[in-house]
Formats: C-alpha cells, sequence, structure tokens
C-alpha cells in the first residue's frame, strides 16, 4: 500500500493508494472515529480501476490539529483535496464519509461520477433539527495528539444535518451533473437527511456491490 | 514604533491600548485576551465580529472603563493575536469565550457585549452557560430569518454552485496563501471596501494594531484560510426562539443603515423576537459598526443599561 500525503489548508492528509489500474478511480471515506481499510474490501472487488482510501483530518494517519472545530464542510474539503490529487472519482462513503462524499458530490457535480452510501459510524451525525445547544467538553488528558481526535468524535456526532441541505446538494447534482443515477443507498440506516433525498429520481436503492459495477461501468 | 506609526495613533487621540494582555489556552491553541479599566471593577466580556480583532474595541473599551467596568476582550481563533487553526466553527468560538470567562476566576456572572458574529455568538452562550451570564447586550448582531446581508440565494443552482466552488476552491489554495502585503494605506483603503462608513484615518489607525510589518510590508493578523461561506448547514431561522426564550436583562442596539458586513435585521424584524422586556435602540443614520460611528452614545445607552441591569 502507498500512501501519498497531501498538505491541505493547515492539515497534513494521508491518502492510500489500495488499488493500482486502470479506468476511473474509487475513492474509499471512512466513518467517524475510523481510519482507512489497509486493503481492498470485498465489496470493492469488482472495481478494476485504482482505488484510493483517505484519512480524515484529525483520523488514521492524518494530522490531529489543536482545539477541536470540525465540521463536515471541512471533511468535505479533505475529500476534495484528494479529488484534486486524484482526478474524477466515484465514492464509496461508509457512515459519516457517505454524507461527506455527498456534500462533495453536490459541490463538485461534473468530477464525481457516483456514490454509494454505506452503513458506518456518523451515518446520523446530530440529526435532523436542532436540539438544545450545548457546550461539548472534552478533558484536556484526553487530547494527546493521537487519533481519533476527541474533538472529531463529539462534534461530528452532534452536527445537525437538515433534510433540506442534503436536498440541495442532489438538487445540485441532478441539475449539474451527467448521471441518471448518481447516488446509490446501499445503507440499512435511513436518518433523516437520508429518507429526504431518497425520492429523488438520481437516487436508488442497491447493494453496494451492484452499486459499485453500475458506476464503473460510466 | 514608527513615526508613520506614532503620528497614525496621534491622530486618534480617544484611541487607547489595553492596560493589560495576556493568553488563554483553549486545548493547544492560545487566545490572546485584552483588559482595559480597573481589575477591581465590575468585569464585562466583549466579543468582536467576524474578521475583527479586539483592537476594534480601541476607543469603545475605554469609554466603558471610564465608566467603572473592567472590559475584557479576546481575539477570536485565527484574528489579531490569538493562534491560528486548522479548523474554525460557531461552536468553537462559543467555547473559546467560555474559556475566556473561566479564566477569570469569577464567583458572579458577569454582562456580556457582542458587536455582529459576536452578538450572535453571546446570544449562544447565554444559553449554554447561563450560571456566567448575567445580562446580553448586543451591538447590531440581532438575527433575522434571511440571514446575512450576503447570503447567497440557494435556491439559484449557478449562484449556490458558484459559492460551493469558491469555497472548495479557496481551501485548495489556502496551505500556500498568504494575506497580501501592502502599505499602511494601501490595507486601510481596502479594508474601507467592507467598513465603507468607517473613517480611513480610523481604520490606518486599525492597521496600526490589527496587522503587522513584514519586510514587504503590512498584513492583516487574519488567518487568510478563512473566507465568508459556504453558508452550511446552518439556518437563520434556529437562532430566533432561542433568542425570544433568553430570560435576562437585554438590550439590543442596531444601525437603521444596510452595510455588506452586517445582518440587515430591521427594527421590525428585531422587536418581535427579543426576550421579553429586552431594551432596543435602532440608530438612525448610523451603520453596522454603531460602537465605532457612535462611541459615546452607545456607551451612554450601555452604561445606563447595565446600571439597570446589574
Amino acid at each position: 500500500m502507498k500512501t501519498i500525503l497531501l498538505e491541505h489548508v493547515r492539515s497534513r492528509l494521508a491518502l492510500h493508494e489500495l488499488q493500482d489500474g486502470d479506468g476511473q478511480s474509487l475513492l474509499i471515506l471512512h466513518g467517524l472515529g475510523q481510519s482507512s481499510p489497509t486493503s481492498v474490501p470485498s465489496i470493492a472487488q469488482v472495481w478494476q480501476g485504482p482505488i484510493f482510501a483517505l484519512d480524515f483530518t484529525g483520523h488514521g494517519q492524518s494530522s490531529v490539529p489543536a482545539g477541536g472545530g470540525y465540521t463536515c464542510e471541512a471533511l468535505m474539503s479533505d475529500a476534495d483535496a484528494a479529488l484534486a490529487k486524484i482526478g474524477s472519482i466515484t465514492i464509496l462513503g461508509y457512515g459519516l464519509g457517505g454524507y461527506v462524499g455527498l456534500l462533495l458530490f453536490g459541490s463538485r457535480p461534473s468530477e464525481v461520477n457516483g456514490l454509494a452510501i454505506m452503513d458506518g459510524p456518523g451515518l446520523d451525525g446530530g440529526g435532523g433539527q436542532p436540539t438544545s445547544p450545548k457546550l461539548l467538553h472534552v478533558p484536556d488528558d484526553e487530547l494527546n495528539g493521537t487519533a481519533p481526535d476527541p474533538w472529531a468524535l463529539a462534534e461530528l456526532s452532534s452536527d445537525i444535518r437538515p433534510p433540506d441541505y442534503a436536498e440541495e446538494h442532489v438538487g445540485q447534482i441532478q441539475a449539474l451533473g451527467s448521471q441518471d443515477k448518481a447516488v446509490a443507498v446501499c445503507s440499512l440506516g435511513r436518518p433523516e437527511w437520508l429518507r429526504a433525498i431518497s425520492n429523488s429520481p438520481i437516487v436508488f436503492e442497491t447493494p453496494a456491490e451492484q452499486a459499485l459495477e453500475i458506476f464503473s461501468a460510466i | 514604533m514608527s513615526d508613520e506609526v506614532r503620528t497614525i495613533r496621534a491622530a486618534q487621540p480617544r484611541a487607547q491600548r489595553p492596560d493589560r494582555m495576556r493568553r488563554v489556552d483553549v486545548g493547544g491553541l492560545e487566545l490572546s485576551v485584552l483588559e482595559w479599566g480597573s481589575e477591581a471593577s465590575q468585569p464585562i466580556l466583549l466579543a468582536h465580529g467576524g474578521f475583527d480583532f479586539a483592537g476594534t474595541w480601541d476607543v469603545f473599551a475605554p469609554l466603558l472603563a471610564s465608566r467603572g467596568l473592567r472590559v475584557i476582550a479576546w481575539d477570536q481563533r485565527g484574528h489579531g493575536d490569538s493562534d491560528v487553526s486548522a479548523l474554525y466553527t460557531w461552536e468553537a468560538d462559543i467555547r473559546d469565550a467560555a474559556q475566556v470567562i473561566k479564566s477569570l476566576r469569577l464567583t458572579e456572572p458577569i454582562p456580556v457585549l457582542g458587536h455582529s458574529k459576536g452578538g450572535g455568538m453571546l446570544n449562544q452562550l447565554a444559553e449554554v452557560l447561563p450560571s456566567h451570564i448575567k445580562a446580553v447586550i448586543n451591538l447590531d448582531g440581532i438575527p433575522n430569518e434571511r440571514g446575512f446581508s450576503n447570503q447567497v440565494d440557494r435556491s439559484d443552482i449557478h449562484a449556490l454552485d458558484g459559492e460551493l466552488k469558491g469555497w472548495l476552491d479557496h481551501r485548495r489554495r489556502s496551505a500556500q496563501v498568504a494575506r497580501r502585503a501592502d502599505s499602511i494605506e494601501g490595507l486601510a483603503e481596502r479594508r474601507r471596501t467592507m467598513n465603507p462608513r468607517l473613517s480611513v484615518d480610523w481604520l490606518k489607525y486599525l492597521v496600526t494594531v490589527g496587522a503587522r510589518h513584514d519586510k514587504d510590508g503590512w498584513r492583516w493578523k487574519i488567518d487568510p484560510t478563512l473566507r465568508f461561506g459556504p453558508s452550511g448547514a446552518w439556518r437563520p431561522q434556529w437562532a430566533i426562539p432561542r433568542l425570544k426564550g433568553l430570560r435576562l436583562p437585554y438590550l439590543g442596539i442596531i444601525g437603521t443603515v444596510k452595510e455588506e458586513m452586517g445582518w440587515g435585521t430591521t427594527p421590525e424584524e428585531a422587536l418581535p423576537i427579543l426576550p421579553t422586556g429586552a431594551e432596543f435602540h435602532a440608530l438612525a443614520e448610523t451603520g453596522h459598526f454603531v460602537h465605532i460611528e457612535r462611541p459615546d452614545d452607545v456607551a451612554d445607552i450601555v452604561g445606563d443599561f447595565l446600571q439597570r441591569a446589574l
């Protein structure tokens, strides 16, 4: 496994190349608190092209910043740094990585070919509607600079993911992307944001292997 | 201090640098904290707006200190003399505010005053840390359902596409980017495009406290990775019932001249959403920076309010 280090904003991101190959690239985005797989997951065996996996800021071999401040938009920007390095991609996102993948797809609809959303940690975030705000706290003795960053775990399990925000991103993909089938829902989990996009004509439900076969044929 | 800086500062005789400066650690980041007035006086915490810094209080804070207050302000992360951060959020800024208050080791709750973004932050701080907050004073940071003045129309696919891509493109560049160096006059003129109602002489003064002098010129001490947007998941409507639900003495002051940096909230929008019993002033012919355009009037209003509230 080859690892490329990307200097992005103030993070050093670890982008792992799990598989070489011809054809379009697959980018794997892990779930909250997880890190990239070290080999190609079984469901991605069908993929013939290059396969990459990114460690988000505060995760895996990427840098752990001081003071927290995590947002899904910042992680979307991490994934965008991988996109800039790799070129156009299909995304396989687990949990949090599925949501971040949707944000990136909606922001770069002509450079992402498809997204498969898998179950995984951080799929729900803090739900679709605001709850009482609170001061999050992480004890100093847990902040030792190692991944996963406790601030990431605290902040990205409580961030609000409004259904209309997810719908906006799907709307961008539908209007500006070129795929009839763009977002595959492969998860059992159905948080509010995921239910909200399910009726879109470009969103479809299918097992992961089948989704990747469809996307690899694009 | 160079002769040029000395001359520029001398042209602002009412501006006064803080009496004390210290640093507060917030989990590995350091914040710069400034104070004006006697340490024995009644404390009040000031929160500056976005892309500002605590030095913007250099006229207003001494006016409050002269009214018997210990004025504490801090540079938000990435602003002024505080550390830059890898990540920025509204929530982290509010945590930082709470840490600054806790660093004072006070036994009684204190009043807080915020301008623009700082006002919005303190509305939320009053909700999450009620035992530490005695009263809230909001200077042109009262929300409305439309959001910020310069917010993109999210129903416009191409406008939203431009915002999302623009933010990501900025992030792609920002590992290498530095703020553009310029003369004091040049930085002041550039800032005037966003602060058109403030005098060039005042903006030049701000350069001398809010910018650093490198070999190739002056640069604002504001993290170049920061940028407006994207609008994100947050909805301005969420803040409104929370504001209405606050149960503490509340003073809202807004300017009535709409500016790009402001929220553009009108008196008709503000009045129904303020906490019950709130005091409210809409200043005629005044823009977003009410405390800089009319420091004496605003200090008088704040002083009178605090006499009743404390």
